[in-house]
């Protein structure tokens, strides 16, 4: 991959940042018509995998990214990638969480917080319906409904649900 | 239920926000919101659950990975641009290295079907800790000045819309977001003026 390329690579993904309301994954498609439509740096295959690789990894979901950018062009592609999806949205939080942490006695602050929380966890839902339904089967509902109870009803460590999921998984059972 | 909305601590350094993220990214799979939660507000409890949904209805209304810019703003509030920093670094240096040596090896173990599905049984999970999550937040809603009726609708609506509907989340946040902070500024009036009236 040409020098030019990967410029191209970090501007697009540089806009794509101020884009990505709900994280990066919101952005995928349009990766996708970039990365393997239109400059060819990855086939179907590899985007598919970079999405489920980072799923499966520890860490935010974003690092997917990453995985794309390193498939299409090794560690330069990572970086062109990864910085671009992440220098304008994170400057941008910067700046807006200062802004409204020094205003925060502000009745429009106070409202947009108090008006957004039930929404935001609303969103929370969505998303945990959205993952569950990507497979079909109710051994896999099943298996969520359990993790969503011990979540919330008990303190049992996370690790030990995630790694009881993946035994359930390998042993084939859901 | 333990109570955590009245008890308050705070790291002692970047270093310490910096190891904090690093351990609580380490553990996150499939997304790593619902250990921020717990780690954040009931384990080091630097944050209440309150506190939590307010950062994070920012972090969610903005562009950028969400849980990055709840590091960047936990950060930012005990250390500045420096704590902002150490935890987002923290958040994404050792687990890039550990996808990127994943992806160098996942060639190797895709088709075997034990790996497969193992990754299946933790993507349920992973839906059942985000889920879990939401049902522990709404507890947070119980101090909103908006009714329990009208958050709930407002949640259920948000739900629906996202994950029935699969409308695009930008005009979602848009509309429902515009009707709840007007809504939310009409009932925080009293908050505001009665003080000057007395």
């Amino acid at each position: 991959m040409s020098g030019s390329d990967l410029i191209a690579l970090f501007g697009h993904f540089l806009l794509l940042s101020l884009l990505s309301i709900g994280g990066a994954i919101t952005v995928a498609p349009d990766m996708h018509r970039v990365m393997v439509n239109q400059m060819g740096l990855l086939s179907d295959a590899q985007f598919n995998a970079s999405i489920a690789i980072a799923q499966a990894s520890p860490g935010p979901n974003v690092l997917f990214v990453a995985v794309m950018g390193y498939q299409a062009a090794g560690l330069a592609g990572a970086a062109a990638t990864l910085l671009g999806i992440m220098l304008p949205s994170t400057t941008l939080a910067l700046a807006a969480a200062r802004w409204g942490h020094t205003r925060r006695e502000w009745r429009a602050v106070q409202a947009f917080k108090a008006g957004m929380a039930p929404i935001v966890v609303g969103l929370l839902f969505a998303t945990g319906w959205i993952l569950s339904a990507q497979t079909p089967g109710w051994h896999h509902i099943l298996l969520t409904i359990a993790a969503a109870i011990m979540v919330w009803r008990t303190r049992v460590h996370l690790l030990l649900l995630v790694a009881a999921g993946a035994l359930c998984g390998a042993m084939g059972w859901v | 239920m333990i109570d955590d909305s009245h008890l308050h601590a705070q790291p002692s350094s970047e270093k310490e926000l910096f190891v904090a993220f690093t351990l609580l990214a380490l553990q996150g799979f499939g997304g790593v919101l619902a250990v921020a939660q717990r780690v954040l507000c009931e384990q080091r409890r630097w944050l209440t659950r309150e506190q939590f949904v307010d950062i994070l209805a920012v972090a969610q209304v903005l562009p950028g990975p969400n849980v990055c810019n709840v590091a960047l703003m936990v950060g930012d509030r005990f250390f500045g641009w420096r704590g902002a920093f150490a935890a987002l670094a923290g958040m994404m240096a050792v687990p890039l290295v550990i996808v990127l040596i994943l992806t160098a090896l996942y060639a190797q173990y895709a088709v075997n079907t034990m790996v497969s599905g193992a990754l299946r049984g933790m993507g349920a999970v992973s839906a059942g800790l985000i889920v879990g999550t939401g049902i522990k937040l709404v507890g947070a809603l119980r101090s909103n000045p908006m009714q329990a009726p009208v958050c709930g609708a407002l949640l259920g609506a948000a739900f629906a819309a996202v994950a029935l509907l699969r409308w695009p989340l930008v005009w979602i946040i848009l509309a429902l977001g515009v009707v709840a902070c007007a809504y939310a500024w009409l009932r925080l009036r009293s908050r505001f003026e009665m003080p000057s009236q007395s």
